[in-house]
């Protein structure tokens, strides 16, 4: 166990795999730590295809996709740790640092010159989404739902309310209404959902299933500790529930599906910082963190993704600074220039650009907007929207002649035409 | 007199969703715009024809190192079918070592395609069969 690796990823789901693979490739000595039992993360879980269509050219399911990656892992010299939990990551120096791990098989400190933090997002819950009450049986997270269904082949219930329209949600309201149970709708306080429009037609719409926009739950009553109905009211501009415009619906089980955050407890823990907008760690185009060097982040744990593909990407990229950080023994100096996030969009990932490679930019708007350029301030890049949601993710790719056009801070903006 | 319609679809064939506009005259597609690629096309044209889906769901797996595996249609099928598909797989149970790809059910219910496996099922002995 005394070996330092060159590279410790942590997390083996899409993002992580995916570096893995990379780093090995390139003769680095690599290991994966995954919490659970297996490799695969997340995907594992995601039966529904919609997988790969950028990185593959195919449409293939979660476990079709991330089995690609796990048998690339198989093939190559990568150490693997299962069932392994890291309590803290220590940041001796810039080629050294230190990782407390724990598992069936005892604790101890694994040595590794860099890191790549994979390790994904976590579901928000009702408390964050300000859905009050006791805590009883039959509230469950989408992701929860879903590996309770799909790993597990348990029904979480027969009459099911979704409160929040992201994507995980949606697709399980298609998922237990093929699996005979009734969906009474799903419940969003905004005034549009926040999933993918493909995921409200062929998970809702083939389903006749109701979308309540600007609505919220307000009450969850139980009987003898298991839901029995819940309390939908309007809300307003404000997005306060509106008196007067309650509804009792009855269900015995609710599913928050909220979103996601990034899981950043030991970045933070370490000194990485974290972008309130992202609520992920700040980073330049390495992927690297800017205050803990020769930590990289990837996939989910950076930012929440729309594809698995980017994650992918991110992973690669990831990988590749890795392989330039020990070689170079650190990310070489660079004028760091500031991506900036202009009017009306909600985040760019990444913060910093060196200026010295091609930069993948991720960015998201803060509203619907029709008509629209999103545009990047001196660099004089125009790329027309017609219609833009925020559960869109957008990516632009900043090639370095554009990047050397300009010296300065980069804006990026959604402008309306 | 001839009937002209036009129909709005959603593609949902990537997360994209493009927004397709189908016109129809006599119930013949004349034009479709707002793809963005051929697999959108396509896909409109079907969806205001005869809307199809593939199918994805689970199988019950015995001993398996999980208690189910996952499964697709091999292609899509009618819209309309995919409750009655599952309602019949529900009642299907199938062994480990299956592998991605594995055929679970041959030409399904008639329709022409196959169930096929999406996520391997090793054998485990024990580890869930306090679930069975």
């Amino acid at each position: 166990m005394n070996k330092t690796y060159d590279v410790a990823v942590i997390g083996g789901g899409p993002a992580g795999l995916a570096a893995a693979i990379k780093t090995a490739d390139k003769g680095l000595k690599t290991v994966v730590i995954e919490a659970m039992n297996r490799l695969g993360g997340i995907p594992i879980q995601c039966i529904h295809t919609g997988f790969g269509l950028h990185y593959f050219k195919e449409d293939l399911t979660g476990p079709e996709f991330v089995y690609r990656f796990i048998d690339k892992v198989m093939d190559r010299d990568i150490d693997l740790l299962l069932e392994t939990y890291v309590e803290e990551i220590i940041n001796e120096s810039m080629m050294s640092k230190k990782i407390k791990i724990i598992s069936p098989k005892g604790s101890w400190i694994i040595e590794s010159k860099t890191i790549i933090y994979a390790a994904g997002a976590r579901e928000r819950h009702r408390y964050e989404i300000g859905i009050p009450g006791f805590n009883v049986a039959g509230v469950y997270t989408a992701g929860e739902a879903q590996a309770m269904m799909d790993l597990y082949g348990i029904m979480p219930g027969k009459k099911i309310l979704i409160i929040g329209s992201g994507d995980v949600g949606l697709i399980m309201a298609r998922r237990f209404v093929l699996e005979g149970a009734e969906v009474v709708g799903v419940v969003e306080i905004l005034g549009y959902p926040s999933g993918l429009t493909r995921n409200i037609v062929q998970c809702l719409q083939d389903f006749g299933i109701p979308l309540l926009l600007r609505h919220t739950v307000t009450e969850i009553k139980a009987n003898n500790g298991r839901v029995s109905s819940a309390i939908i009211s309007e809300v307003d501009e404000s997005l306060n529930p509106t008196p007067g415009t309650e509804k009792e619906v009855k269900c015995d089980t609710i599913i928050i599906a909220a979103g996601l955050r990034p899981r950043t407890k030991l970045l933070k823990k370490m000194g990485v910082l974290i972008d309130p907008r992202t609520r992920g760690p700040i980073v330049n185009d390495y992927l690297e963190s800017i205050s803990v060097p020769g930590v990289f982040i990837a996939g989910n744990a950076l930012v929440i993704n729309d594809y698995v593909d980017y994650a992918v990407e991110q992973g690669e990229t990831a990988a590749e600074s890795v392989h330039e950080y020990i070689e170079n023994k650190g990310v070489l100096s660079a004028e760091w220039r500031k991506v900036i996030p202009g009017s009306n969009i909600l985040f760019v990932v990444p913060h910093y650009v060196s200026g010295r490679k091609d930069v993948v930019l991720y960015s998201r708007v803060s509203r619907p907007l029709e008509n629209t350029y999103f545009q990047i301030g001196g660099i004089g890049k125009k790329i027309p929207l017609i219609k833009i949601m925020p559960s869109t993710m957008l990516r632009i790719v900043l090639r370095k002649t554009e990047l050397s056009k300009y010296i300065g801070d980069i804006v990026v903006e959604a402008v309306e035409k | 007199m001839k009937s002209y319609v036009e129909k709005r679809v959603i593609c949902i064939i990537c997360p994209r969703g493009c927004e397709i506009r189908v016109r129809l005259v006599d119930g013949k597609i004349i034009s479709v715009e707002g793809y963005s690629c051929p697999m959108g096309k396509k896909y409109a044209e079907q969806e205001v024809c005869s809307p199809k889906r593939v199918l994805m769901t689970i199988v019950r797996c015995e001993n398996g190192d999980l208690p189910v595996v996952s499964v697709k249609t091999s292609g899509p099928v009618p819209k309309d079918k995919l409750l009655e598909i599952s309602r019949y797989l529900a009642g299907i149970k199938v062994k480990p070592p299956i592998r991605i790809g594995d055929v679970i059910i041959r030409n399904v219910l008639d329709l022409g395609v196959d169930i096929v496996a999406t996520r391997p099922c090793m054998p485990v002995e024990n580890k869930y069969s306090d679930q069975k």
